[in-house]
């Protein structure tokens, strides 16, 4: 569905995107996890041929975005990062005009609009302006209008970005349910449990490179242990334990607020810990995630 | 089901933006209406009528008027054009690049930067028509036009006026951070031209070079072919001069246009 080799974007001096391969497959939901400035919404803005690509090849859908960028823009659908709705006019009027760029006839779109509205769950708002609307239900909006032409992939750029809790549980579903369906879903995130709870198969960017790739359990299972156990202790003082604990982990990580030991039975490493008279002012016993994994990876953490 | 599809050329493009279009104008129609309509009644009254009352001039001096209303009645009206053409392309185009970016939802769609041009300056046009074709209407009664078909031929002239206003303005647009210049625009480019490009009094009163700068404008070759027109005074070799230093105006800007935007949106 889409193939990049090489693939590179530079903004004058500057590298966004240095190389990278990517091959996405159909039906999958394919990741791009890293964190902001990692280069991932360039790849999305080319994979979009909204962007020319500086050097390297891309296919989207075998067709090349240099010469077929309309066509190709045709038949996929695209949820930007920044929404990109006209706010004055109704949520049903930015569904019907949005269909008709795409050449569709007018009939045809008003059935799809009313499809699309009942499944972001919309149908109610739909004379509503968009102006009117939260933050989640603009996103539900765009994520329906990039679905009026029935597209083959489905490209989101940071889809729960600046949402809150619930808005993002009710976003993450209805995308569920749209991988159930079969269609091709490509994200960019920056939120690991979303790249969990989504992706089949991801890539970890940071820097304009791809740093891994695998789904989420196999780059768990290879890039980080079993279990974290988390230890707070007071302020400034984590730096100086390191010594004290790391015998006890195959792995520690110092963070400001905090150590991680990366085991593969958290309980026990605490109960060490506790053994050697040191007292955490709190301590958490956790499944590894992809954010240990890219903390493995870079040595930074994914949200600053 | 019907396939999505690429438009097979760029006006079949902006084609497919006219239920946008349509959709904004219905929300909007009524208050650019009533102005369209009730603006030009009041310059009309106020300069044609009840300044227009104060100057006795001999026609030889007003280009071959016969009274200063008929005289400013086709200045008044490729002035609408300009000022329509002004109000279209500078924050509402700003809007759509930077505020709602409304373009870059457009060309995430198998639409490109021309064809949304080319559907908003296709809707610049309409506004432009309907403003002036209304101004026209309302002027006839006052006796401005000489023939009949002075009245018609004045209509295309007017949707000219604002094109050539209208690309070039919209390339300004599309390069401009925000629109902190735009009260520059206003105050130093629309304004001296609406009141000096002699829609108000015949440009031979002013200073040489300020003639010479003023017959530089488009708005005196708007003013001018559009007064030729209503006053049935044509002379061929010098309307042809108008109309093509007109449409210049407007295909120079258009590839400006498409360009600046395109740098714009195309990153």
């Amino acid at each position: 569905m889409i193939y990049a080799s090489g693939l590179r974007k530079s903004f004058g001096s500057f590298e966004a995107v240095r190389g990278i391969d990517v091959d996405v497959r159909r039906g999958e939901a394919f990741g791009f996890l890293g964190p902001n400035g990692a280069g991932k919404s360039s790849t999305m803005r080319m994979v979009a041929a909204v962007s020319p690509v500086s050097d390297g090849t891309l296919r989207i859908l075998g067709l090349d975005p240099a010469t077929d960028g309309p066509e190709i823009r045709a038949r996929i659908g695209v949820c930007p990062q920044e929404d990109t709705l006209d706010t004055e006019i109704s949520v049903r009027d930015n569904l019907f005009v949005y269909g008709r760029y795409f050449g569709l006839p007018r009939k045809e779109v008003r059935e799809r609009v009313d499809e699309l509205l009942e499944f972001v769950q919309l149908t109610e708002k739909a004379d509503a302006k968009v102006e009117d609307l939260s933050g989640g239900m603009k996103r539900r909006l765009t994520i329906a209008r990039s679905l009026i032409n029935r597209p083959e992939v489905l490209l989101l750029d940071e889809p729960t970005t600046g949402l809150d809790p619930q808005a993002r549980h009710v976003v993450w579903d209805r995308l569920f349910r749209l991988k159930q369906q079969g269609v091709t879903l490509v994200l960019t995130t920056h939120y690991m449990d979303e790249a969990e709870q989504l992706t089949d198969r991801l890539v970890v960017m940071d820097k304009g490179l791809i740093v891994a790739e695998g789904s989420p359990l196999t780059l768990i299972a290879e890039h980080s242990t079993r279990e974290v156990a988390e230890l707070r202790f007071g302020v400034g003082e984590h730096e100086a334990l390191v010594g004290k604990v790391e015998d006890l982990a195959d792995r520690v990580e110092v963070l400001p607020d905090r150590l991680l030991l990366y085991t593969a039975d958290g309980e026990e490493t605490i109960a060490k810990v506790h053994e050697r008279g040191l007292q955490p002012v709190a301590t958490l016993v956790r499944r590894s995630t992809l954010e240990d994994v890219f903390l493995r990876l870079t040595g930074r953490t994914l949200v600053d | 089901m019907t396939d999505s599809t690429a438009p097979t050329s760029t006006l079949a493009g902006a084609g497919r933006l006219v239920d946008y279009w349509a959709i904004v104008y219905k929300r909007t129609w009524k208050g650019s209406a009533i102005s369209s309509f009730v603006n030009p009644l009041f310059y009309v009254l106020a300069m044609g009528v009840l300044l227009g009352d104060y100057v006795t001039s001999d026609p030889a001096q007003l280009d071959g008027a016969s009274s200063y209303l008929d005289f400013i009645a086709p200045g008044l009206l490729a002035a609408q054009a300009m000022q329509v053409a002004f109000g279209e392309v500078t924050y509402p185009v700003m809007g759509m690049i930077k505020w709602q970016r409304t373009y870059f939802g457009m060309t995430a769609s198998p639409l490109s930067v021309r064809e949304v041009i080319l559907g908003h300056l296709g809707f610049v046009t309409f506004r432009v028509a309907l403003t002036c074709g209304v101004f026209i209407v309302v002027m006839a009664p006052f006796g401005v036009f000489t023939t009949v078909w002075g009245a018609v031929l004045a209509f295309p002239v007017q949707l000219l006026v604002g094109l050539a206003f209208a690309t070039p303005l919209f390339a300004l647009t599309a390069g401009l951070k925000d629109e902190s210049a735009f009260s520059l625009v206003f105050r130093l480019g629309m304004i001296p031209l609406f009141l000096f490009s002699g829609a108000f009094f015949p440009i031979a009163n002013l200073d040489p070079w300020m003639e010479a700068l003023a017959k530089a404008t488009p708005l005196w070759h708007g003013v001018d072919l559009t007064r030729m027109l209503t006053l049935d005074t044509v002379d061929a070799g010098t309307a042809a001069v108008h109309v093509a230093y007109l449409a210049t105006c407007a295909v120079l800007g258009w590839f400006w246009a498409v360009s600046r935007l395109t740098k714009r949106m195309v990153a």
